[in-house]
Parts: C-alpha cells; structure tokens; sequence
C-alpha cells in the first residue's frame, strides 16, 4: 500500500472510530481532557507508524492501548515536576491487559459509547451546555461547527464546554449508564437533547433558512446509535419521528428557499426509503407496552405520510393520537397542534376556539406559532381584518427569515 | 467490601445546603413538624448506616444571623442577611459519596427536598504539601 492509500485509511479509521475510541479512553483514564489528548496522540503516532508497520489487525484496539499508554507517558513526565501526578500514573496503569481483552466482545467498552452520552446529557449540567458537549464529544464536531449552527461565537461555545467539562471533574459525575431505577428519567434528557439538536436543524430558530441539514443528519445518526445501544421503545419512538419529518424536507422549502405547507408540498419529493424506515420504526415503538410522547408524536407523522395527499389525510385518526398525546404531556404546545388537527377535521371555527380557550387562559400569548395557526382559521373562516391583525402579531414574533417571508405574502394577499 | 466501607474509602465529601422558605416552618400546625422531625431524624439514621454521613445540623432562622466583616480591620457586625429569597438556608448535611449520582440520591431522601430545595457542592480538596 502507498502511503497515500494509509493516510486515507487513517482518515476513514478517525471518522468511523474516533468517538468510540474517545469513550474507551475517558473510561480508562478518568478525564476529557488526558483523553482527548491521548485521541490526539494515538492518531499522530498512527500517521507515524502505520506508513512505515503497515496498519494494525485491529486498528481501533491500536489505538486505544496506543493513546492510553501516551496517557501513562504524559503523567510519568508531569511526574516529575509533581509528585501527586505520579501516583495517578501508577493508578490507570495497573497491568498491562492484552488489547485483545481491552477492546473485544467486552461489555465494557460496548457501553462505553453509552456512558459518554450519558455523562454529556447529564440533568446536573446547564441545557445549553449538554447540547455543546454532545455535539462536541459524541459526533465530533469540532467547536466553530456547532457555534456557527447555533448562532453563538466560537469562545463562548467553547466556555460552555469547558465549564461543563470542569463541573464533569471537580462535581464528579461519573461515567456510567445510570441504574436501571433512573434510567427512564435520564434516558428522557438525553432524548431532549437529540430532539433539540434536530429540531435546530430542521426548524432554525433564526436566520436566513429554514433548515440546517447537517444538524439533523446528526441528531439521526445519534438517534440510531441509541436506538443500536439502547432500544428502548421511546429512542426507537424518537428516531422514527425524526426520519418521518426529515424525509420531507425537500419539499418544506422551494427552490429560492421559501417557506412551503405541509398541505401544499409536493408529496413526490418525499424521501419513501426514509419513510419506510420510519414506519416500521413507529409499529415496533408503538407494539411496546409502554407509549410514549415521541412514539405518538411519530404516529401523528406517520398519519401524514401515507396520506397520498393532503386532502385525502386521516384527520380522525390524527385527533385521536393528539389526544392521547395531551393526556401524556399536557402542555399548551400540544394543545395548539391539536386545534390545528381539529381545525381540520371539524372545520376552523372548532379549531379556532380551542386555540382563543389557550389564549383566553394566559398560554403562548408570544410563541409566534399560536397566532399564524390563528390567523390561518381566521382566513378560512373569511375574517380579513382579523387574520390580517393575527398574521401581523405573528410576524412581531417570527425571527426567521423564510417564515417572515411566508407571513408578509399571507398579509399582502389579504389586502 | 460492604457497600458502607467502599464509600469511606472511594468517597468525595460534599455539602448539602437546605432551603426552604422559613415563614412557612413558623406557620406549620404541630403535628405536622413533629412528622418532619420524625423523618429528618430517620433520615439521619439512615446515611449514618449506609455509611454517607459525615455531619449535619438545622439552622435557627435568618432574624436569629449576623453577618461579619472586617474592612481596613475594623469588625463590624450587623443584623442579617434579610435577602428577599423565597427560601432561606435552614439546615445542612455534609456528606460521603462516591459520585454527584449517589449525592443525589442521597440530597433526594433529604425531607425538606420535597418542600424547599437542596443544593449540592462538592467540597474543594487542597493538594497536602
């Protein structure tokens, strides 16, 4: 092999396995940072040698006992200067196990993965920092990524990861998969996050549009990694409603980037393999004795995406599940997408009072949703002045630019 | 190993401050503090078998502080904090862990957690020379 065809090789090895040789190490040394370093080490010394030895058997195994062995290397030389640090040298070296037994068919390093995920969406670190840090430790981006997608400067970002880090060491959150008692719960934050990142990706929050596909890519493929490490009904729930909307993002926005409804997409240009996958994933979510907020919620899509069009989509059925939803995670939020369904199966003045009952009551007064979901009813039912005066509050309340867009064209067609 | 020793000898300390909103533990009907009590001494007992307790005490209330300061050193000494927090530190437990999950879970069976709220320090360990 030329050492161009090793240094491609090394390149695959690193996007395929660095996070996962990442996971090993923090288990095996006990710190980010002494891990991130040996990652860094392994690699440079695999550029090193792999050219000269040729590429080892198990190029993963190389790496982990390559980068915890730089690890010992780096404490021995601190040992010098610190006498304290010495004694950790000799703590994650305590003999010297075959890399065979370091990295095959070991529950240990299967979970490994699975408790870095754990610790990064830890509920005792700051919302926005788990996010950072999964991003940042579990996918691989690097920190200039992840600022640039969510809108932040790339020192702040950092910060946030590095405080994260420091509470992860000094607080001691340990790196394990929680006991089987809390698993639930901590299992329901680390879907959060996955949900965030995607929703980011899929519906920007701000800025010029409307969807940043590399974060969804990203929120899916962790999604399948939990699905991969820990199927439990609800991740399985939570990948399939992701697959089901990502699949129609071709359709979400026209070719100069504008806004388009779900009822107006054309439906041809949904992604059927992605469908599919979907699908299978909400029956098996759904064959689970326990349901769950996400596996409803794919349902719900699901409905949407074996309807050949909007018109002929099974709104009965889709209310059903919306009811179901609410019982589970009774917020205003879901209220709102229920009138919406409503709206549509009842006519719009049914929809319209369920939505005026939310705001009656004090809920989503500014989330800018509420009011173009207003608006829309209002329309329909022939109220100018009032749909115009709606999608104007909406607008007040829209930061990004292809749905202001897609606002301001609802105003100028009601004039 | 019993499960107490290995958290002796693993263990990091940390100190669980309580806070709960002290107008309402004046107004509380007697029965009801004496359950309280009753809980707070289970309690006690039981992170002293299981080998996490370290120490702990419950506070009189904040009219009862004065707060210390020397400036160009001269003491001076006034009354308060009278902060406008909902909730008022009333009490603390130091305690043995082995990580931030086993002091959570321990924070969490503290009684006043179901009423007020419990914050959790890891307590900072200087180098020995």
């Amino acid at each position: 092999m030329t050492e161009d065809h090793v240094r491609d090789r090394i390149d695959e090895v690193y996007r395929s396995d660095s996070r996962r040789v990442l996971a090993t190490l923090i288990r095996l040394l006990g710190d980010f940072e002494r891990a991130e370093e040996a990652l860094h080490d392994a690699f440079a010394a695999a550029l090193d040698t792999w050219p000269r030895d040729g590429i080892p058997a198990n190029p993963r195994a190389w790496l982990v006992s390559t980068g915890r062995f730089k690890a010992i290397d780096r404490l021995r030389r601190a040992a010098r200067f610190e006498a304290a640090v010495g004694e950790l040298a000799t703590q994650i070296e305590p003999v010297a196990l075959p890399d065979s037994e370091l990295i095959e068919e070991n529950s240990d390093v299967a979970d490994d993965r699975l408790r870095l995920i754990f610790t990064c969406c830890h509920p005792a670190l700051n919302a926005d920092a788990r996010i950072a840090l999964t991003l940042r430790e579990v996918c691989g981006l690097e920190t200039e990524q992840i600022a640039k997608a969510f809108l932040t400067s790339a020192p702040t970002l950092a910060q946030r990861i590095v405080r994260a880090k420091t509470k992860i060491r000094d607080a001691r959150i340990p790196y394990q998969v929680p006991a089987r008692e809390d698993l639930a719960d901590r299992l329901a934050t680390v879907l959060h996050v996955v949900y965030l990142v995607f929703n980011e990706g899929y519906s920007a929050s701000a800025g010029d549009v409307v969807t940043r596909a590399d974060l969804s890519a990203e929120a899916i493929r962790l999604g399948r990694l939990l699905v991969e490490l820990l199927p439990e009904p609800e991740a399985v729930g939570l990948l399939a409603l992701m697959l089901l909307h990502d699949a129609r993002r071709e359709a979400r926005t026209s070719g100069d980037g504008e806004l388009i409804l779900l009822e107006a997409q054309d439906r041809s240009l949904w992604n059927r393999a992605q469908i599919d996958e979907g699908l299978s994933l909400v029956e098996r979510a759904l064959s689970s004795r326990q349901v769950g907020p996400y596996s409803l919620q794919a349902a719900i899509a699901a409905v949407h995406a074996e309807a050949r069009d909007a018109a002929s989509t099974d709104w009965r059925q889709i209310v059903g599940l919306y009811d179901v939803l609410l019982r589970l995670d009774p917020t205003p939020v879901v209220e709102l997408n229920r009138a919406a369904a409503v709206a549509m199966f009842d006519g719009p003045a049914a929809g319209l009072a369920l939505i005026d009952a939310i705001l009656v009551r004090g809920d989503l007064a500014d989330y800018h949703l509420t009011h173009s979901a207003r608006a829309e009813l209002l329309r329909r039912l022939g109220r100018a002045a009032d749909a115009r005066a709606a999608y104007e509050r909406a607008l007040e309340l829209t930061t990004q630019q292809p749905e202001r867009r897609f606002l301001e064209r609802r105003i100028a067609a009601i004039r | 190993m019993t499960d107490a020793a290995i958290i002796e000898e693993i263990a990091m300390k940390y100190l669980c401050l309580i806070y709960n909103d002290e107008r309402e533990m004046g107004t509380t009907p007697r029965p009801d503090t004496d359950k309280m009590m009753a809980e707070y001494f289970q309690f006690t007992e039981d992170i002293k078998k299981s080998g996490h307790y370290v120490g702990g005490d419950a506070l009189q209330p904040t009219t009862t502080a004065t707060t210390v300061r020397v400036r160009q050193n001269k003491v001076s000494a006034t009354d308060g904090p009278f902060a406008e927090t909902k909730e008022q530190l009333g009490g603390f437990y130091m305690i043995n862990a082995k990580d931030l999950n086993d002091a959570i879970q321990v924070a969490s069976r503290i009684p006043g957690a179901k009423t007020g709220s419990v914050e959790v320090r890891p307590v900072r360990v200087f180098a020995q020379q």
